[in-house]
């Protein structure tokens, strides 16, 4: 049994006498491929699902990058705070430093799906295909958030100590210092674990499938419902994600180069 | 094994009860390419759905015709969603209802062992024709697009489009569905009907929402989420009676045929499937079961 030896229906006689002649000769597996091709992408406009889910997919990611960088730097801020201060951190930093470490600790020892759930279904009950966007760009980015703050953590961490001296006894205060000395060095260091957690999000959002966002994923799973082209549905949305993730990859890649020019 | 896979039962059980549903890893099982060999199928199956062996291989009872039209030798292998009660749902670690019985009715008629495997609805209809299921019985209605890719049986039971509203909704009747957000379950009939053009007498894609399972789509009911579920009339009994403040409107969505699909093409598994669906018509199983779950 094989998905490819599916018997001619009369709808697909009735597409292969519109097709070139070179198809009509073809051996059938050759033909049912098309066929799906043709149900996958062309009949009753069925790319759209495509292109709209792309859009809703792209625009969970951008959000969702924002929110998780935002809340990144801010939480590794805090953190590297909290444990470079020599005498004890005041009060206040404390109970900032808890609040992050318990955020940490909850994001990431659970389950992205179960946060999707957990948001969608309890916390925040979005209405329509708008609200359910913000609401999954909104997880995302808080899930996101968590893996962002200890890269930037570690990228902070990677800088001599002697950069942080130099900054103060230039007379810059801790944050002038972070944000003018420490941050653009350690960003230089942490790109390629960043783009590897941007392409970790982008693929990663096709968990708001369940709870009923029209992303890419899902467009694909509406084509194979009404169509059944299962083979053909899939193996075209691997290779958007594909293309994609490719992009991203290319893109890095060009920033990296840029950020390497200053260190000859 | 044993011990695992009622570990794995009471996990999806467990997430059911949260209205969380099922996981969307079956996805993964329908990309699969048709090349794989039947082990690794097994293998798939075992890792990721659970499974069960309803009914024992009896060799007394008359056998029809079961030589080589099943994927395995001696089993018949079902694939369901089993989150719509009454035709399939977990009771304790099994699959129950009126599918699941009817199905092993007719493995024993066919001297097959049954073996059920659940996952989401869509691909438990691409199972069959992927070759990791012989048949799919989820209360699968027969539709001109699914002719297109599969084969079905004669009809074992009548099926009715239903919808669920809140007791206070402003919805009194389906023509009040106008402009309001519809929750379904993904790839069902009400899915289809609800999601076509209003030309074509539905709603329009952008006022319905698709859950991966009924139970997700009541739960947004419930939260305001939605406006109204459309979906099967039995199901949406038992989820009903198991969420007070819902109703069932009184007038029908729609009224179909339930069958049994097939891979396209495979007209010896078709035929005795037939041939055991009219046994247990004549003899009367099939009243006794579906009587067995719906009381009227």
């Amino acid at each position: 049994m094989s998905t490819v030896m599916l018997a001619i229906s009369e709808k697909m006689a009735q597409w292969l006498s519109t097709t070139p002649s070179w198809l009509q000769n073809a051996p059938e597996g050759i033909q049912n491929i098309f066929y799906q091709l043709y149900q996958t992408w062309i009949m009753n406009d069925n790319w759209h699902y495509f292109t709209d889910g792309l859009k809703v997919t792209i625009l969970a990611t951008l959000g969702a990058l924002v929110i998780g960088v935002v809340i990144g730097v801010l939480i590794a801020v805090i953190r590297s705070a909290h444990d470079s201060s020599r005498k004890k951190p005041p009060v206040a930093l404390r109970i900032l430093n808890a609040l992050s470490k318990l955020y940490l600790t909850v994001v990431r020892g659970t389950p992205m799906i179960v946060q999707l759930l957990i948001m969608c279904f309890v916390v925040m009950v979005p209405r329509g295909q708008e609200e359910l966007l913000r609401c999954a760009t909104i997880t995302f980015g808080l899930n996101s958030g968590a893996y962002v703050a200890e890269i930037i953590r570690s990228g902070i961490q990677s800088i001599d100590q002697g950069q942080m001296e130099a900054g103060r006894s230039l007379g810059f205060n801790y944050g002038q210092t972070m944000r003018y000395i420490i941050i653009p060095q350690a960003i230089k260091n942490i790109l390629p674990a960043l783009g590897n957690e941007l392409i970790t999000l982008l693929k990663e959002t096709s968990v708001a499938t369940v709870i009923g966002l029209n992303d890419l994923t899902k467009g694909a799973q509406i084509i194979v419902s009404t169509n059944y082209t299962t083979l053909v549905s899939y193996i075209s949305l691997a290779a958007i994600y594909l293309v994609l993730v490719l992009a991203l990859t290319k893109l890095l890649s060009i920033f990296e180069r840029r950020m390497k020019n200053s260190d000859r | 094994m044993k011990v695992n896979r009622k570990w794995i039962a009471a996990l999806v059980i467990g997430a059911m009860v949260f209205g969380a549903g099922c996981s969307s890893s079956t996805e993964e099982t329908s990309t699969e390419s048709a090349a794989q060999t039947q082990e690794e199928t097994t293998e798939e199956a075992a890792e990721e759905e659970v499974q069960e062996e309803v009914a024992e291989n009896d060799t007394t009872s008359e056998e029809v015709a079961a030589e080589n039209v099943t994927l395995e030798e001696g089993m018949l292998i079902m694939s369901t969603n089993a989150t719509f009660p009454p035709y399939e749902y977990y009771d304790g670690d099994t699959i129950v209802g009126i599918d699941a019985d009817v199905a092993a009715a007719i493995a024993d008629k066919m001297g097959l062992t049954l073996q059920i495997n659940d996952m989401e609805f869509d691909s438990a209809l691409a199972a069959v024709q992927t070759g990791q299921a012989d048949m799919v019985m989820a209360g699968v209605t027969v539709t001109p697009e699914r002719e297109e890719n599969m084969d079905f049986t004669n009809s074992y039971a009548t099926g009715v489009q239903v919808v669920i509203v809140p007791e206070d909704s402003d919805i009194t009747s389906i023509d009040d569905l106008q402009g309001k957000l519809i929750g379904v379950q993904q790839g069902t009939t009400g899915d289809i009907y609800c999601s076509d053009t209003p030309e074509n007498g539905g709603y329009g894609e952008e006022n319905v929402q698709k859950f991966s399972s009924g139970p997700l789509a009541v739960e947004a009911l419930k939260n305001g989420q939605v406006d109204c579920v459309v979906i099967d009339n039995e199901p949406a009994k038992a989820y009903v009676e198991a969420n007070p403040g819902l109703k069932i409107l009184d007038t029908e969505f729609a009224v179909e045929d339930y069958a049994i699909g097939v891979a396209k093409g495979n007209d010896a598994l078709l035929d005795a499937l037939n041939n055991a669906l009219e046994e247990l018509e004549s003899d009367g199983t099939l009243d006794k079961i579906i009587g067995e779950y719906i009381h009227e």
